[in-house]
């Protein structure tokens, strides 16, 4: 064993290495935007599967080139935090190697163009979160949690799966630009199935209600990867393609409705749970909910105020989360621990991290003038458009109200006031895991100041990929009008909230009590899952060779029967046969019935090997020397293999009842009836000559050998043949795996 | 097994049935024969040497595992279904050639490819059963 003082730290390196790696993406991104913003589209295309219409396209277009500019920009920060956090875990390479093919597998779905492809990307984001979740693989809270949100978002993306090939069907095709620029599912047979199916792959993937309950549990990860995956950019994936499939789903009455009613529920269910939590990290997780509540019930609607407000919240909330994300890390790094009632006064030991989370908490409050303002009027704006407008705007209140308050718990509470009581005496955090939550609070301040930089960007998304005429303004002042007093209503409502929060938090655990909780539900779901899958595996593999072969048969005589009953063919049996040709017969019954002698297994063995060697004597007389050989040398072996077997096993002893007898001898006698009337049936056909005269013919012209079935087997089906030599081999050295391991227990 | 007769006769048989299935190997393509059915002679003599003499015997006078035999069978096999490709033909299509007036081709190779893929095969499972049941 290896201390830990002992083991390398190089991976350090990694962790630069990806940040630079990161950036030079975003610089590679950014030549796009002049083109995205004029209103083109990038288009980037590789023949992946031409048979089967699948192409590995990418399409860079507004919304696209929004969402990789945030991956990778916050990438790169997140690589840089994650250097600095937790850059001395033994394991931190490996971190790094997960965190990158998770932000690689991400960017991919947002740029996909073609719906495979983009299934394909959502699944890997899916599998690298599995991973990332639980990278603290001792733990098993970790593994559980992990393996909770994969079954959650993978589940979803099967559903996804086939709401893409319903699309693939209505749309002709896979490819996301050619269904964009068409008319429309909306009218299509399969819209009610599709929008089943993309719901359920976006629902789980964002965590809306009833799939919220994985996301807090997601937060079992290291800190870098929560403000990563679990705010900034995997979670926004089912966002994503809600806002990408817009266009050709969206519009209709159920559309509308379902991400309503979503979003509005998560949203405010989600906030008032955020209120409750003193673990700074899980009510950060909730208010990630609330976010993605709030983003899905604004592409419920289809007006330029909605639709802005949807995609200018999601870019905000991705700023300020990520960075309050990592102060949290800051603190839980520079104190020991994450629980609000310890925590106070750090503003002293750590005041850079104090400025950075000052900055992104009031973004996410929506204090005037950062960038959370204006997303904040947008959304009040926006809710008037959508239906019905009273409730949503009334929920929206309640929502951001609350996040005021959770704003002022995670932002302000622990660095000002009196000192608190955490483990350890605090530090200020080094430059790396400063500089991602100092440039992500700067950028809220720098795009609220100048409201007008990200217009054109989110002006590309909302008229380029959403369809809108225009897009709604992004103003620092819009003058006095109703989202500007809902805003004041806001802060007040949101101040009593905050000073009331430690009742509000006992009268909510109060409430909780009483409601069904999700988690021990989905422990019992898991529970009795397994117990169906141990009950149908007994059932089906109970591990008999009786029972498989009587499975095995029965299916056999079904099959061969219902092919008689329902083709009924016409049976002609010529009983005009040569002399010798009886003779084998008989000799072929005889052996038949030897072989069924119950008693004595060597004459079990000789009766199938007398039939095996009629057989051969058949194949002779009708003048096919090659296959006699053949079957002879087979029938030899298998009577070798046979004896060595079977001679060594203790007599027979039956353990079958009478009835299991008969059954048995019923079943043989089926297929054997069966098997004699199919023959009989082929029989009577006259037969077909047209690829015995093919192969004679050209066996000498094309491959230079007289015996047909030889060039058949090396020549015209080599490449069969090569699959049975595999087949063959596989076959017996797992048999030998298994004997040797068998032989192996007995010894011990 | 303790037979002076089986051993004494096993001896005389081996080399017989691996010369024979030779012959039969290398006369396939154009009478009776080919790689499988020499395959399986073979394997049949060689599994008279282990009844006679024992598998430890048996598997010295083969000197290479016959899990490595095998295999090696399945790597010819590929060879010459791979040779067609830098020639631009599709794979497992017949190449030929002529060395010193024999006409050579990879489809020999392939058939010698199964012969040693089923004698690798069949001894396996012949020497595992002989040597733990």
């Amino acid at each position: 064993m290896i201390s830990k003082e002992a083991e390398p730290s190089g991976g350090r390196i990694w962790g630069y290495a990806a940040a630079l790696a990161a950036l030079v993406m975003v610089a590679i991104l950014a030549m796009w935007i002049p083109e995205v913003q004029g209103g083109g589209q990038v288009h980037l295309t590789w023949n992946w599967a031409p048979s089967l219409g699948i192409s590995l396209g990418f399409l860079v277009d507004g919304l696209s080139l929004i969402f990789a500019l945030l991956i990778t920009g916050i990438g790169a920060l997140i690589f840089l935090y994650a250097t600095g956090y937790m850059g001395d875990h033994p394991q931190f390479g490996r971190f790094i190697l997960f965190l990158f093919a998770f932000m690689l597998s991400m960017l991919g779905l947002v740029l996909a163009r073609d719906l495979i492809t983009l299934f394909v990307f959502w699944e890997l984001t899916s599998v690298t979160s599995y991973l990332l979740i639980g990278f603290d693989h001792q733990n098993p809270q970790a593994r559980r949690n992990a393996l909770q949100a994969m079954l959650v978002t993978a589940a979803g993306g099967l559903a996804l799966l086939a709401g893409f090939v319903l699309m693939g069907t209505a749309a002709g095709s896979y490819d996301l630009a050619q269904i964009l620029a068409g008319p429309g599912l909306q009218d299509s047979g399969l819209y009610g199935g599709i929008l089943v199916l993309v719901l359920l792959g976006a629902f789980t993937k964002s965590a809306q209600f009833p799939f919220h309950f994985w996301l807090p549990n997601a937060m079992a990860a290291p800190t870098p990867v929560s403000a990563y995956l679990h705010s900034a950019t995997m979670v926004k994936a089912g966002v994503y393609l809600l806002a990408r499939l817009h266009p050709v789903l969206g519009g209709t009455g159920a559309w509308a409705a379902t991400l309503t009613a979503a979003g509005l529920v998560t949203a405010v269910m989600a906030s008032v749970l955020a209120l409750r939590q003193t673990d700074l990290k899980t009510a950060l997780a909730y208010t990630t909910l609330m976010a993605l509540g709030t983003i899905t019930l604004f592409l419920a609607g289809g007006s330029p105020y909605a639709l802005t407000a949807a995609i200018s919240f999601l870019v905000v909330h991705s700023l300020y989360k990520a960075a309050l994300f990592m102060v949290v890390g800051a603190i839980d790094h520079g104190t020991g621990t994450r629980d609000v009632v310890l925590l106070g006064g750090l503003g002293h030991a750590m005041p850079l991290t104090a400025l950075a989370a000052a900055l992104a908490g009031a973004s996410m409050a929506g204090l005037p003038p950062m960038i959370g303002w204006i997303g904040k009027e947008l959304l009040y704006a926006g809710s008037a458009t959508l239906a019905p407008s009273a409730l949503v705007t009334l929920g929206v209140l309640v929502a951001n109200a609350l996040m005021f308050a959770v704003a002022g718990i995670v932002a302000l509470r622990p660095f000002w006031g009196a000192p608190g009581d955490p483990p350890h005496a605090p530090h200020e955090a080094c430059w790396q895991m400063l500089a991602g939550p100092l440039v992500l609070g700067g950028l809220g301040l720098i795009f609220g100041l100048g409201a007008g930089l990200l217009q054109p960007m989110i002006g590309a998304a909302v008229t380029g990929s959403l369809g809108q005429p225009r897009a709604a303004g992004l103003h620092l002042w819009a003058g006095v009008n109703l989202p500007l007093l809902l805003s004041a209503a806001t802060f007040a409502l949101g101040v009593v909230l905050y000073l009331r929060r430690q009742s509000l938090r006992g009268s909510i655990a109060a409430l909780l009590e009483r409601l069904p909780r999700f988690d021990p539900g989905w422990d019992r779901f898991l529970d009795h899952f397994r117990a169906f899958c141990t009950w149908q595996a007994r059932l089906i593999q109970n591990g008999r060779l009786t029972h498989y072969l009587a499975a095995s048969f029965a299916i056999l005589a079904l099959s061969l029967g219902l092919t008689l009953i329902l083709r009924r063919p016409v049976l002609l049996p010529g009983l005009a046969a040569p002399l010798p040709v009886w003779v084998i017969a008989g000799f072929v019954t005889a052996g038949a019935i030897l072989a069924l002698n119950p008693h004595s297994r060597i004459s079990n063995i000789a009766g199938i090997g007398t039939v095996g060697i009629g057989v051969a004597l058949i194949f002779i007389y009708f003048g096919a020397p090659d296959v006699a050989t053949t079957q002879l040398m087979v029938e030899t072996l298998s009577a070798v293999l046979f004896g060595i077997a079977m001679l060594r096993l203790p007599g027979i002893v039956e353990r079958r009842t009478k009835s299991q007898q008969w059954r048995h001898a019923a079943l043989a006698g089926a297929v054997g009836l069966c098997m004699t009337l199919i023959v009989l049936a082929v029989t009577s056909h006259p037969l077909d000559r047209h690829i015995t005269l093919y192969f004679e013919e050209s066996s000498y012209l094309l491959a230079h050998g007289l015996n047909i079935v030889n060039v058949i087997l090396v020549d015209f089906r080599a490449f069969d043949t090569f699959g049975e030599l595999t087949v063959v081999l596989l076959a017996s050295i797992g048999a030998y795996a298994v004997l040797k391991r068998r032989s192996a227990r007995v010894r011990r | 097994m303790n037979s002076l007769i089986l051993t004494t006769g096993a001896r005389l048989l081996i080399a017989l049935f691996l010369v024979f299935s030779l012959y039969v190997l290398l006369r396939g393509h154009n009478a009776p024969g080919g790689g499988f059915i020499g395959g399986l002679i073979a394997a049949c003599g060689l599994a008279i040497h282990a009844f006679a003499s024992g598998v430890a015997e048996a598997r010295r006078a083969l000197r290479v595992d016959p899990r490595t035999i095998g295999v090696l069978g399945l790597v010819c096999a590929l060879i010459s279904g791979l040779m067609a490709l830098p020639l631009g033909a599709a794979p497992f299509a017949g190449i030929w050639a002529e060395v010193a007036g024999y006409a050579i081709s990879s489809v020999l190779l392939f058939d010698i490819g199964v012969y040693l893929a089923v004698v690798g095969g069949i001894l396996t499972l012949i020497f595992a059963l002989e040597e733990t049941l």
